[in-house]
């Protein structure tokens, strides 16, 4: 089959990656703000014989790329082998995308430009002439809205005659004065056997006029360079003179500026300036006094929510795994398999997706806050305060993105520019609790809280995570990071109605994967926390006790016995043998051995940590279907011991999964060290800290 | 001409300057603030470390340090 690339190119928050989910149905990810695809994405669709492949790449303010996301498009487009490119622009915005349109169009690449959001602006009574607009570019122009799959089935149609079709005739043209040196330096360039494309020629020359640092490398190990360098110095000189700028790029921005305006001017029809929906809520949202205390309520609303409604079908859910395992307990014989899926897997699974409607209540908050564009609000009403912590406003993103999962949080962390914001953000992250926390915590507040307060209580521990987190940031900025954090500026965009839809298909994906990962990752899990507990068989210990219960004749006592056999049994096991080695480390923080191993399998997923408890409650008692888990944590853990396990949970790493996305994105050895030593010691010292407050206030 | 952070919500104008170095001036301009376009300035946070302007349909937020490197000439607004 033939096949055709296509570069998916454009600002942030053009409405990218939903062109691509409304033509192939696809599920990348959307959100109201800039920055939501960091990393390049394939998306493959049959059409008339072609396989044709689009690539949605990161948003890209312009060709001066300047957060590593940006590095990823730029590079995509740059060094890449494709057929066309594809650029979006929002019609909105209409001139500033164009801008950037231009600079793509220097490329001489074959190129579609797709006016998106064009609902928007036809809402407010203006329009975009398509005609006029591809008559003074020379490139097709589709008119889209991705929302309402407008216009969208035609880019397919566009792509394949675009590819079958020869590139139109170049028709962006600069100042004679800017194209006069363009010449001559496309004349250097031509004596070197790269550069022998004329079109290429005229884009690398003018992207040295533009100043492109990397550009600049290139050319720098080729033999032209002395002369190429020479000239360019005399042409920087001369234009800058002529044209009373500091700089050529300024110049080429100018002209940019200029053709853009004269577009607009002729293409677009403005909707009447009136005060917008987004001008009113804002009014109110980011308000100088009112912003932060609306946004700290909004936070506690969702916590609340989390825990309240989250609670309601809870105990339909665990009563029917009970119920579940008492039915295999019925239907097999008894033994082994039998005990491995009563006793281990069926409570450890249910013990999980018991906290299923909480986690979505939560993924729901932060989906909302993605889709409305309130996400950018927060980051500029938290920027001064983050500032106060070495931060900026932007961080705020991927550190609110961590609530749900910490992978795309260190993905998000991209979008900062400077790699030492970047690292300290990456470094407190896993402070921000992740939703596979929230079972553990629910958990624990349950057995330990009066309900009434439980929903503080989660958000409490929230915050503490989150002020850990800046804490962090602060001493490292002072001691390892020194210097300013780099200048905040960020696009705010206009409020959006979020997509129900799209919020669906969202919930759905995450109830789909965390179900996934209970069947599997968790299950597997808990089938080698029952073997480790019921191996190796301990017949001595059961002659023992089954002897003494023999002789005595009273019900009571024979339970108390048959309690302790089965506790000696699971002590001497596998597990008990590796937990007891472990336990002097956490004896000082109130753990058992029990809590010691859950603690541990947690660094695998922190789901791990309610399933193992699961188990290993449960095995620990003959009678093994009459209490809840929360019970028997009542019965076997002290309060201050349970908030020191809190503590440990909020602080130390995250599974293996956040762990190999840092190691990934972050290439120094130094750090990786740093990063799998330093939240265990912290997490160990803090509960420690808070095990012997609470002793001394007498719990 | 004054730079916006000497100007109070709800001010607009013209750019006439922009002082910022490099990267940052480029990033400006991208996002639609060059000299000759017009600005108006939106909010700002209560310590005034982050203020939000609007041009050309854009709404940008930056810091202070960033704020005060535009300087616009402004019209129809007190002080
Ligand atoms: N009204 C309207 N909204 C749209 C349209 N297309 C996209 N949106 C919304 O615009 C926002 C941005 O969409 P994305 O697809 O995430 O934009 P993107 O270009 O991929 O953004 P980055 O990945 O950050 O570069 C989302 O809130 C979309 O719901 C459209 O045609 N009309
Ligand atoms: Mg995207």
């Amino acid at each position: 089959m033939k096949k055709i690339k296509v570069a998916l190119a454009g600002q942030p928050n053009v409405g990218k990656s939903s062109i691509i989910n409304s033509i192939t149905g696809a599920r990348l990810h959307v959100g109201n703000f800039s920055g939501v695809t960091v990393e390049k994405k394939e998306v493959f669709i049959q059409r008339d014989g072609y396989e044709i492949e689009i690539i949605d790449l990161p948003g890209i303010y312009s060709l001066n790329a300047y957060t590593p996301e940006e590095y990823v498009a730029k590079h995509f487009l740059f060094e890449e082998d494709y057929d066309l490119i594809v650029n979006v622009v929002d019609a909105n915005t209409l001139s500033r995308n164009l801008i950037f349109t231009m600079q793509l169009m220097d490329m001489q690449k074959k190129m579609i430009l797709i006016v998106n959001m064009i609902d928007e602006v036809e809402k407010q009574g203006g329009s975009v002439d398509k005609e006029q607009l591809e008559e003074l570019l020379g490139i097709p122009v589709i008119l889209t809205s991705a929302k309402e799959h407008r216009g969208v089935d035609e880019i397919i149609d566009q792509i394949i005659r675009s590819h079958e079709q020869p590139k139109p005739k170049n028709k962006i043209f600069y100042d004679e004065r800017i194209e006069a040196q363009i010449e001559k330096i496309v004349k250097v360039l031509h004596k070197s056997p790269h550069f022998k494309d004329p079109d290429y020629a005229r884009f690398i020359a003018i992207r040295l006029l533009d100043r492109d640092e990397e550009i600049y490398k290139v050319i720098h190990d080729l033999p032209i360079f002395i002369e190429l360098h020479e000239l360019l110095g005399k042409i920087y000189k001369h234009l800058e003179r002529e044209f009373d700028e500091e700089s050529t790029s300024d110049i080429m921005s100018d002209e940019r500026y200029a053709l853009a305006k004269a577009l607009v001017m002729g293409a677009l029809k403005s909707p009447p300036k009136r005060i917008s929906l987004t001008d009113r809520l804002d009014k109110l949202l980011i308000h100088p006094i009112f912003g932060l205390p609306i946004f700290l309520f909004f936070m506690w609303l969702l916590f609340q929510l989390t825990f309240e409604i989250g609670s309601i079908p809870m105990e339909w859910i665990d009563a029917g795994f009970i119920q579940m395992s008492n039915l295999v307990k019925a239907v097999l014989p008894e033994g082994a398999i039998q005990s491995v899926l009563a006793d281990g897997v069926i409570p450890a699974v249910g013990s999980i997706i018991m906290f299923l409607p909480n986690i979505l209540i939560l993924f729901m908050g932060i989906n909302l806050l993605e889709q409305t564009g309130y996400m950018a609000r927060t980051a500029f009403l938290l920027d001064g305060f983050m500032k106060k912590f070495g931060l900026q406003g932007k961080a705020f993103i991927p550190l609110v993105s961590g609530f749900g999962c910490t992978v795309p949080a260190y993905m998000a962390a991209r979008t900062l520019k400077n790699p030492t914001d970047r690292i300290i953000t990456m470094l407190v992250l896993g402070f921000m609790s992740c939703s596979a926390r929230l079972p553990v915590y629910v958990l624990l507040i349950g057995a330990f809280f009066p309900t009434s307060h439980a929903g503080n209580i989660l958000f409490i521990i929230y915050i503490s995570g989150a002020i850990l987190g800046l804490i962090v940031a602060k001493v490292l900025r002072l001691v390892l990071f020194k210097g300013e954090p780099e200048p905040f500026v960020m696009e705010m965009p206009p409020y959006r109605f979020p997509s129900m839809k799209a919020l669906a298909m969202e919930l759905w994906i995450k109830a789909k994967l965390f179900l996934k990962k209970a069947g599997t990752f968790i299950a597997g899990a808990s089938m080698i926390i029952w073997f480790l507990s019921a191996y190796p068989h301990q017949p001595e210990i059961e002659a023992h006790y089954m002897q003494k219960i023999e002789a005595v004749q009273d019900e009571a006592t024979k339970t108390l016995l048959r309690n302790e056999m089965v506790a000696k049994e699971l002590e001497a096991s596998y597990l008990g043998q590796i937990g007891k080695t472990i336990e002097p480390i956490f004896e000082p923080l109130g753990f058992d051995w029990r809590m010691s191993v859950a603690v541990v399998a947690g660094l695998a997923a922190k789901e791990v940590v309610v399933s193992t408890l699961a188990t290993l409650y449960a095995v620990g008692e003959a009678d093994e279907q009459s209490h809840t888990l929360i019970q028997r944590l009542r019965e076997n853990v002290s309060f201050k011991a349970a908030i020191a396990l809190i503590v440990i949970i909020m602080i130390y790493s995250p599974c293996i999964a956040a762990m190999s996305t840092f190691w990934a994105e972050v290439p120094q050895w130094a750090w990786r060290g740093f990063y799998l030593v330093y939240p265990n010691v912290l997490a160990w010292l803090m509960a420690f800290g808070v095990y012997n407050i609470l002793g001394w206030m007498g719990y | 001409m004054k730079s916006i952070t000497e100007c109070s919500i709800g001010c607009e104008g013209i750019i006439v300057r922009i002082k910022a170095k490099e990267p940052v001036k480029g990033r400006l301009f991208s996002l639609g603030l060059s000299k000759g376009s017009e600005l108006k300035v939106l909010d700002h946070t209560l310590a005034k470390q982050t203020w939000e302007v609007e041009s050309d349909g854009t709404k940008i937020a930056l810091r202070e340090e960033e704020a005060a490197s535009i300087f616009i000439e402004p019209k129809g607004c007190e002080a």
